[in-house]
């Protein structure tokens, strides 16, 4: 078993130090792409490795000699098109398994979905109108003449109508921001509603108005009307329930990482699993800091020395049981002396005064470079053309001072693979032009921030499984456990309900607020 | 072995010392109906408003006569203590033409009571 924990913290190690490698050449393009993203926008470029995928060390080394010959090869290789959907990252390239059918089965479920409500929409919308207008294609000589009242009621409708393509629009044509693994269960619903109801009004007109020929105009124009009264009821219908109903917050939910422990508290209404996972998911670009493989290292070879300090022998034969072998291990661990603890605290100790010490320098760097740039006044400008930069050229000129205590602050909190010169020069121009004080330029680089502040290759979290022991669909509950998994990490959440808060009243009446002196003298005699 | 507390009642004679034109005790006082009870450190019960000794100087008067802090006088020459009010305890104890005071006093004692098995 140990020889087994070995290799996986090889491995490991090799990705991380292909990593560096990475960051020699390039400047933010490496191998993180993926086509099908989270918010719809879709490229037809679909990018990959091409390895054999059943070698995970040996794939390791062909992949990275491959990175150093071809800069393009994000552009010109081909892709096995079944891993599209994944982030590919070094230690992927072994899990390499996904299915070419389900990609396409999303899709279609989707883009199913989409032209069946659209359908449903354009027919229902269309029908009050067919219902006015066909007596008067149909026997038009037979109607009984209707004056003012009907033209009063054609207005009535048209304005209807009207917000009710209005109404629909508002709420219905959003770009879908995400794709959700099972049917949304109140549109399906409501969808499922809208068809009986037009069905039945089809079905009374057909046998009703159109096979008798009915000659009461009015009354028909009245029938319309009634549909599109109800078609508006059932639009506000569709509000309450897709809208109204998941704003009161019912419960609070906890969002923990599985990597590093960080957690945030939401609160969320009466949401099913799918829609509360994709809640989470959307806060979690925003409140959490971007995940930082680096930063783990230290723990897992820890771990690894844990485990590899403990050699087990299977002497009795392979009739032993595990978990007697797993309990006399553990217990042989706690008894060693084990000085990892203080090995700990100095380590731990001293990355922090390295840091601060990096951190000054920094600040002083920066400050000081700062202060070589001045912004010219519009009167100045004409004075000295000659001078002049824009802010690019002027982020040019003051990053080389910066940028030696950068990159070494950079290396020492393990955040250099997040930022390209390019990218800290584009971020100086943009502090430059915005008059920002060199504190704001460094805030950046100083603490981690949250994903969408990063480039999206440097995500690793692009495509998400949600794991959960209900049906997705049910709505949450107190108690609720599920899981959201991505390649590297997962998010564990954890639902509680809010309590029932009973709040009563208690008056004071504001003369009652009355005071005694409490003394305590001590004379002498 | 264990400890009991109890307390007892005392007499006890105090002769002013004079000096100069004060008649000096040779100790402090603290409590009264006016005072606040919880702040005394001397009393079982913090609801007690009673007069206590807060403090005996060291060779005086009062501590010849056999005072000890923490006491509670009960009597000053016959008259109660139980009940009055800071004040009105100052003024009982200091009057100018007494030169001998006999107070009434309570002590709380711990002693320690040795099992009778144990001596037989």
């Amino acid at each position: 078993m140990s020889a087994a924990m070995d290799t996986e913290s090889t491995y490991s190690g090799y990705s991380h130090y292909s990593g560096h490698s990475k960051k020699a050449h390039r400047q933010g393009r490496d191998r993180h792409k993926s086509p099908r993203s989270k918010d719809g926008s879709r490229s037809e470029k679909s990018v990959t490795i091409q390895t054999p995928p059943a070698e995970p060390l040996l794939g390791n080394d062909a992949s990275r000699a491959e990175e150093g010959q071809d800069d393009n090869w994000g552009e010109t290789t081909t892709a096995i098109t079944g891993t599209s959907e994944h982030s590919i990252s070094q230690e992927d390239i072994a899990r390499i398994s996904k299915d070419l059918e389900d990609s396409v089965g999303l899709d279609c479920k989707r883009y199913l979905g989409l032209t069946v409500a659209a359908v449903l929409g354009l027919l229902v919308f269309l029908t009050p109108i067919a219902f006015i207008l066909l007596p008067q294609i149909l026997w038009r000589d037979d109607l009984e003449p209707c004056g003012t009242v009907c033209e009063g009621l054609f207005i009535s409708v048209a304005f209807k109508l009207l917000i009710l393509l209005i109404g629909t629009w508002a709420l219905f044509f959003r770009q879908p921001k995400a794709d959700l693994p099972r049917v949304f269960v109140f549109r399906a619903l409501l969808l499922v509603l809208i068809f009986l109801f037009v069905f039945s009004y089809w079905l009374f007109y057909g046998v009703r108005i159109l096979d008798s020929k009915d000659t009461n105009y009015q009354g028909i124009v009245q029938y319309a009307v009634s549909l599109v009264d109800a078609l508006l009821f059932i639009h506000y219908l569709a509000i309450v329930l897709l809208e109204l109903r998941q704003l009161q917050p019912m419960f609070t939910v906890k969002v923990v990482r599985s990597t590093d422990g960080e957690s945030r508290y939401y609160s969320l209404g009466h949401l099913s699993i799918q829609r509360a996972a994709l809640v989470v998911l959307e806060n979690y670009y925003r409140d959490f800091t971007v995940y930082n493989p680096a930063l783990l290292t230290a723990s897992k070879s820890r771990a690894a020395k844990h485990m590899a300090g403990l050699k087990v022998y299977n002497v009795d034969g392979p009739g032993n049981n595990a978990s007697g072998q797993s309990r006399a291990m553990i217990a042989a661990a706690a008894r060693r002396r084990d000085s990892s603890h203080n090995e700990l605290y100095y380590e731990e100790a001293d990355h922090e005064r390295r840091v601060r010490k990096r951190r000054a320098r920094l600040v002083v760097a920066v400050e000081e470079a700062f202060t070589h740039i001045k912004r010219l006044q519009a009167e100045e400008q004409q004075k000295a053309p000659g001078e002049m930069m824009d802010p690019r050229e002027a982020a040019q000129a003051i990053f080389p001072s910066m940028a030696r205590a950068l990159q070494k602050y950079l290396r020492t909190t393990r955040q250099q693979q997040y930022h390209s010169m390019e990218s800290i020069l584009q971020h100086l121009s943009f502090c430059i032009t915005n008059n920002m004080t060199p504190k704001a330029f460094l805030e950046r680089y100083l603490n981690p921030g949250p994903t969408l502040q990063y480039d999206r290759d440097r995500w690793f979290s692009k495509q998400w499984t949600l794991v959960s022991e209900e049906a997705v669909t049910s709505s949450l509950q107190d108690d609720v456990v599920f899981v959201l998994k991505c390649l590297d990490f997962s998010l564990v959440v954890n639902v509680k309900k809010i309590p029932f808060i009973k709040l009563s009243e208690e008056f004071i009446d504001p003369k009652s607020h009355k005071f005694v002196l409490r003394l305590q003298s001590e004379t002498s005699v | 072995s264990y400890l009991i507390s109890f307390s007892f009642q005392q007499r006890i004679e105090i002769h002013k010392l004079r000096q100069g034109d004060n008649l000096l005790l040779g100790f402090s006082i603290g409590g009264g109906i006016d005072q606040d009870p919880t702040q005394n450190p001397f009393s079982e019960d913090k609801t007690d408003k009673g007069i206590y000794v807060t403090r005996v100087t060291a060779g005086g008067p009062a501590e010849v006569a056999g005072l000890q802090v923490g006491d509670k006088i009960m009597q000053v020459n016959g008259w109660d203590m139980t009940m009055v009010t800071h004040d009105q305890a100052r003024k009982r104890l200091t009057k100018r033409n007494e030169e001998v005071v006999r107070l009434l006093v309570t002590r709380q004692s711990l002693q320690k009571a040795v099992q009778q098995s144990m001596m037989s």
